[in-house]
């Protein structure tokens, strides 16, 4: 039972990571309709700059944190300007094959200044654990933050999306691009904004999968991107609580199907648990179906 | 007798890739082939069997699949397992029967695979089937990397996540395959291809073609019309698959080890970006592509650790120059005047 619980607490921690990413896909998803394979490595990106600053200017780990989400927005936005925003009008496909040079170009530019070796990624929260159980039941101050986190995110995101000016003009744009520039938004600007929030998101995910999994290397992001992308999907793509569902019950599938039925095949299980939920619910969880006109 | 144009066009096609064939045997008996692209050329054929297949299913029939190495996979290891079985458990010496008996192997497990995961994948449309397909590549992975295989006389043993067999290895889980004869020879590389070009083309100028295309270009109209869109769709998903199960027995013969980890994820976007930088629909250019971006990072190894970098350039501004609303413009104008010349040459064409 109490085996069982440590599991589950992983579980919500792993998971409460790929939700925080899936959100930064979500977000973009639904407002660029666009599949921004690149958002994996933005995540390892943050994390490198959080690691660089702790390592080499041992600045304190809040000053880290803040520091990658603002070279990760900074990241965000000229990613969309240069290689996005010129296909706004291309198919799809073409801004997929965009996105994934764009992968290709971090993960390579990080391979290049950061070097091949893996980088053990130092402990950025060191507050005791909390002992449950007379000592059986061990939750680290990584989960809590992480699951923290994710929870004063989401809050945070749902008023932002839901009471600011700029958040309803994110979603009129989501839903009408056309409509929205007609009554006075400005789209490329909205556009950015997502990206700005999607990659500052991407920074704080990258700390926080590195604190608790310690190794850093220039692949670090591609595994954790395609699984909150699968989360994103899982809980209906475009839609912010079904990212955040979607990712927590995919951390959970995770680390209970490792524990209890085969090591190896925890991803094949979280990919398998998706197709079963997608054959039921074609369009996710959350997701809205989308009817077709003649 | 006066031959329909597109089987001229098919004609033309295959007597470009006999001499494209004709060139490079003449370029290694010569040796005027550089070493690193003569031990390119299997890769490549493979890659453009597996480019010509997926542009049946992203071109022809619009959906995009991120799982194509999946049935390369399948089609590696069946194959892999077919040539050693037929060599140490039936003797069969002759490694052109054993590598074209392999080939035939991956493709048909490929199509196995490809019917059962078609059928859930097909019901989904657009972003959700593409994260399907996504899903089946990497379970594909996942599983193959637990599995073990061993031939012992004539039996062939299989199990799940337990290397101890007995008899001799041949797939040894996460290490791979193992002691495979490498006898993938470049002439049969050629053949597939033209094996390839002539399934694909003749699928797509048939009756079954056109219907893919008109499931592809609108659904709901095409059923109005009767076409049963999900058997069509099924029907090229198919064909994809074992085309790329056959291109990846061809890949897995031409190493004595591989591992699962070759087919991952990246793998199926290495030959989607071929796809696409080729031209959706766009069979030659699939080819093409291919074969230039195969070569593209040998080619590359001047700039030594900035190779990737500079191809994840390259891949970006092409992307960014093809779709340039001025460059294209100005290559439309291009095709447009050249298409008025034909016509002006022509005895004045059919009456529109």
């Amino acid at each position: 039972m109490v085996a069982f619980l440590r599991f589950l607490i992983n579980g919500i921690s792993l998971g409460s990571v790929y939700a925080i990413i899936a959100l930064g896909y979500t977000m973009v998803y639904g407002i660029a309709k666009m599949l921004n394979f690149a958002h994996g490595d933005v995540i390892m990106v943050g994390a490198y700059i959080a690691f660089c600053a702790m390592a080499y200017l041992s600045l304190p780990p809040i000053l880290a944190v803040l520091l990658a989400m603002v070279a990760c927005t900074a990241l965000g936005i000229v990613i969309e300007g240069l290689a996005y925003r010129p296909l706004r009008q291309a198919a799809s496909l073409a801004v997929l094959i965009t996105a994934i040079g764009v992968s290709y170009f971090l993960q390579n530019a990080a391979l290049l200044i950061w070097g091949a070796n893996p980088k053990s990624f130092p402990s950025v929260f060191s507050v005791g654990a909390i002992r449950l159980f007379e000592g059986e039941l061990v939750i680290s101050s990584e989960t809590i933050l992480t699951i923290i986190s994710n929870i004063v995110i989401m809050i945070g995101l749902t008023l932002f999306t839901g009471r600011t000016k700029l958040g309803k003009a994110m979603r009129a744009v989501s839903e009408d691009k056309g409509a929205a520039e007609l009554m006075g938004i400005n789209v490329n600007r909205t556009i950015s904004l997502t990206f700005a929030i999607g990659s500052a998101l991407a920074a704080v995910a990258g700390v926080l999968l590195c604190s608790t999994y310690p190794i850093l290397m220039p692949t670090t992001g591609s595994m954790p991107g395609i699984k909150a992308f699968t989360a994103a999907v899982f809980g209906g793509i475009g839609s912010i609580p079904g990212a955040m569902i979607g990712g927590i019950l995919l951390g959970v599938i995770e680390i209970l199907g490792k524990a209890y039925i085969s090591t190896e095949l925890g991803d094949a299980l979280v990919f398998a648990v998706l197709i079963i939920v997608l054959l039921f619910k074609p369009a996710g969880l959350l997701g809205r179906p989308v009817r077709e006109k003649v | 007798m006066k031959l329909k144009k597109s089987t001229v066009n098919a004609i033309i096609s295959y007597a470009i890739v006999i001499a494209a064939f004709l060139i490079c045997q003449w370029m290694i008996a010569t040796k005027n082939m550089p070493r690193t692209l003569k031990g390119q050329m299997i890769p490549i054929c493979v890659y453009i069997v597996m480019a010509v297949s997926l542009n049946l299913v992203v071109g022809i029939s619009g959906e995009l699949s991120l799982g194509h190495a999946g049935f390369m996979s399948i089609g590696a290891f069946s194959g892999a397992i077919a040539s050693t079985y037929f060599l140490n458990a039936l003797g069969l010496e002759s490694a052109i029967v054993r590598l074209v008996l392999s080939i035939l192997v991956g493709g048909a497990f490929a199509g196995v695979f490809g019917v059962l995961i078609g059928i859930p994948v097909l019901r989904l449309r657009g972003d959700y089937l593409a994260i399907v397909t996504l899903a089946f590549g990497e379970i594909i992975r996942n599983v193959v990397n637990c599995l073990y295989f061993s031939v012992d006389g004539m039996r062939l043993h299989v199990s799940f996540n337990n290397p101890n067999l007995p008899g001799s290895i041949i797939v040894n889980g996460p290490a791979g395959s193992k002691g495979i004869k490498a006898i993938s020879t470049l002439p049969v590389g050629f053949v597939l291809i033209l094996f390839t070009l002539f399934v694909v083309l003749n699928l797509v100028n048939s009756r079954s073609g056109r219907a893919i295309m008109a499931s592809r270009d609108n659904r709901i109209a095409a059923e109005a019309m009767g076409i049963n869109v999900t058997k069509y769709k099924m029907m090229a998903f198919v064909t994809s698959a074992v085309l790329a199960g056959m291109a990846g027995a061809l890949y897995g013969l031409n190493f004595s080890t591989f591992t699962a980890a070759k087919f991952k994820f990246d793998t199926s976007i290495l030959v989607l970006v071929f796809v696409v930088l080729g031209g959706i629909g766009n069979i030659w250019g699939s080819i093409i592509a291919a074969a230039l971006l195969t070569v593209l990072p040998e080619l590359l190894r001047a700039f030594a650790d900035y190779r990737m970098l500079i191809y994840a350039i390259v891949l970006i501004l092409v992307m960014l120059a093809t779709n340039n609303p001025i460059i294209r413009s100005l290559f439309n104008g291009l095709i447009r005047r050249n298409r008025a010349d034909q016509a002006k040459a022509g005895k004045g064409g059919d009456a529109q």
